[in-house]
């Protein structure tokens, strides 16, 4: 029973908080694409790989009190903050979900620019095609970003590394 | 004249009860109406389970895929001449409207959960892979198929043409609130169409809103907010979804145990196998899966049985609020109960979220997470909706959120033992 937000609920204890939706959303999307059991579905939206299924089981993690959301204006916009409650640890307790190989995934994450996610996120979304085509349709799809061709090279890097680190059977 | 500018020699129309009329001119649309892909597109109820909570549900996915055409066909001929719209992609925009759907399987979401397939994949591989669709959309070139691909999954280089069959007021969504409300009875899906499709301005990368026909636009999404809590997420729906999801699963389990089926499950093996390929897929239709439904109403296995019967003949679970953080100890117990009593709690003891349901809030743009809708105000600039419009504001800031608790109270109702009996009622009656 609600296996799916018990894992959410697994990201935000090994990451202890969390800024910003879109870079949730992509650590999200990321660990999937890297056979972590998330089963939030991901559609491709003018932003990248975003899941509404993932925004709404959020907002009962929220209104449940397992997460603590804070709003804070930042310029032009609101960005949201989140982090575990002790009520939400207490919720982890009846769950043996064993993802533990997800920790340092999630912490080396949460340490990137949702930018830089952003632009992970959308090659994992293209990784069924060749390289060179993969980098084509991000500076496709990611025009107003201007990724350079070092910042998309250093995330199949980071991508290469990631994977390297977790063993997900 | 090339294929995509071939017109039939005589306009084709089809009465509809929600647009009045459904208008086909190109050659390609007409021949890609013809494909037996699309064509099983009249064996899939647009709506799954509703149509055991509101009887009139029963209109298809084919329908409204014409329904959406019809929408970006209507779009598109308020758009031609203004500036950021190219006619080229006239074509592009109607096959991807009526193609957007194509991929979807019967009960798409419970076979979507239990198989982990997603009808996406599917639409993709009809429009790309060796099918009559496919070889319809070639006959344009042999690069208009991925383009097509490319404007439903959302990846197109032309955002505009995405941004009229998907965004968060689109052709599919319009068609999809209009009729599923008409053919459900409810009142509450009504806005006026009309109006939102004159006040729609193509920009470089999305169709945007004349501030004018802000109020058109509010009403489109009051009725979206109605629709899912008085008809998507109706808890009775639900319940028949719960079942059906389990009878899923349980096949599932059965003959992945080397279970002897009484009829043997060949639509399904694949699906069982977790290879199923698009052949396999194309044949699954409703007609399908309720003929194996009633031919395991017969089967040995009481749980498989029990769930058909209980499917087909609307006798469905019974269920009551639950609150995770409140009541989690209570559930602990009840499973306890369940199986003390005999009843698998794994298919009779059943916790749904809402977020475990389609759904499509209206969400402003935060941290760019998702595009909003633009008001194209008098002095030129954009305004995010929810800035302008009060009722939107407070709607898309709302939160709710749900979750129930599904159990067979006919089942609770014959257990032996009076204590256990009692102890169970008294949970469920908390």
């Amino acid at each position: 029973m609600l296996e799916h937000h018990a894992r959410l609920v697994a990201l935000f204890d090994y990451a202890r908080e969390v800024v910003g939706r879109k870079k949730l959303q992509k650590m999200v999307y990321i660990a999937k694409k890297l056979n972590f059991p998330f089963g939030e579905k991901y559609q491709f939206h003018f932003y990248g790989p975003y899941s509404e299924e993932l925004t709404l089981r959020v907002e009962e993690l929220c209104n449940l009190g397992f997460i603590e959301e804070t709003r804070e204006k930042v310029s032009g916009y609101y960005q949201y903050r989140y982090t575990l409650t002790g009520e939400g640890e207490q919720f982890l307790k009846h769950y043996d979900l064993d993802l533990e190989p997800l920790k340092g995934c999630v912490t080396s994450m949460n340490e990137q620019p949702s930018r830089i996610l952003e632009l992970i996120s959308t090659i994992l979304y293209f990784d069924h095609l060749p390289k060179e085509e993969v980098v084509e349709k991000v500076q496709v799809v990611k025009q107003k970003q201007k990724y350079t061709e070092e910042e998309i090279e250093e995330a199949f890097r980071y991508i290469e590394d990631l994977k390297s680190q977790t063993v997900v059977s | 004249m090339s294929y995509m500018l071939q017109q039939l020699d005589e306009e084709k129309v089809f009465k509809d009860p929600v647009h009045r009329y459904i208008h086909v001119r190109d050659r390609i649309i007409w021949d890609l109406i013809g494909t037996k892909e699309f064509q099983r597109l009249r064996r899939i109820r647009q709506l799954g389970t509703t149509f055991l909570t509101f009887h009139g549900a029963e209109h298809s996915r084919f329908s409204h895929s014409l329904g959406v055409y019809e929408i970006v066909r209507r779009i598109i001929e308020i758009f031609q001449g203004r500036p950021h719209w190219d006619d080229e992609e006239r074509i592009l925009c109607l096959a991807a409207a009526l193609l957007h759907d194509v991929g979807h399987g019967p009960y798409s979401h419970s076979f979507e959960k239990v198989f982990n397939l997603d009808h996406e994949d599917f639409t993709q591989s009809i429009i790309l892979g060796d099918t009559e669709v496919n070889s319809v959309l070639k006959r344009v070139d042999d690069d208009f198929p991925r383009k097509v691909s490319e404007v439903i999954a959302k990846t197109y280089e032309n955002k505009l043409v995405v941004s009229m069959i998907s965004s968060q007021i689109d052709a599919d969504r319009m068609d999809y609130l209009l009729r599923d409300a008409y053919f459900t009875g409810v009142s509450y899906g009504q806005f006026d169409i009309e109006r939102i499709l004159r006040v729609m301005r193509p920009k470089e990368d999305q169709v945007v809103i004349k501030h004018s026909g802000m109020h058109a636009v509010e009403d489109y999404i009051m009725s979206r907010y109605q629709m899912y809590w008085q008809v998507y997420f109706h808890p009775v729906t639900r319940s028949a979804e719960v079942i059906l999801s389990k009878i899923l699963n349980r096949a599932k389990v059965l003959y992945q145990e080397g279970y002897t089926f009484k009829l043997d499950p060949l639509h399904f093996v694949s699906l069982f196998n977790d290879n199923v390929d698009l052949d396999d897929y194309i044949k699954l239709d409703e007609g399908i899966i309720q003929f194996y439904f009633q031919a395991w109403q017969d089967e040995e296995d009481e749980i498989l049985s029990d769930l058909c019967e209980r499917f087909l003949n609307r006798r469905l679970f019974k269920y009551m609020e639950f609150n995770p953080n409140v009541h989690m100890e209570h559930w602990h117990r009840l499973y306890t109960y369940f199986v003390k009593a005999g009843i698998d709690p794994e298919y009779y003891l059943i916790v749904d979220s809402s977020s475990d349901l389609p759904y499509d809030f209206y969400r402003p743009g935060e941290e760019e997470e998702r595009l909003p809708i633009h008001l194209l105000m008098k002095s030129g600039e954009y305004r995010e909706l929810s800035r302008e419009s009060t009722v939107v504001e407070a709607i898309s800031g709302k939160k709710r959120t749900d979750h129930k608790l599904y159990y067979p109270s006919d089942l609770v109702e014959k257990i032996d033992d009076q204590d256990l009996k009692r102890k169970i009622s008294e949970i469920l009656e908390f």
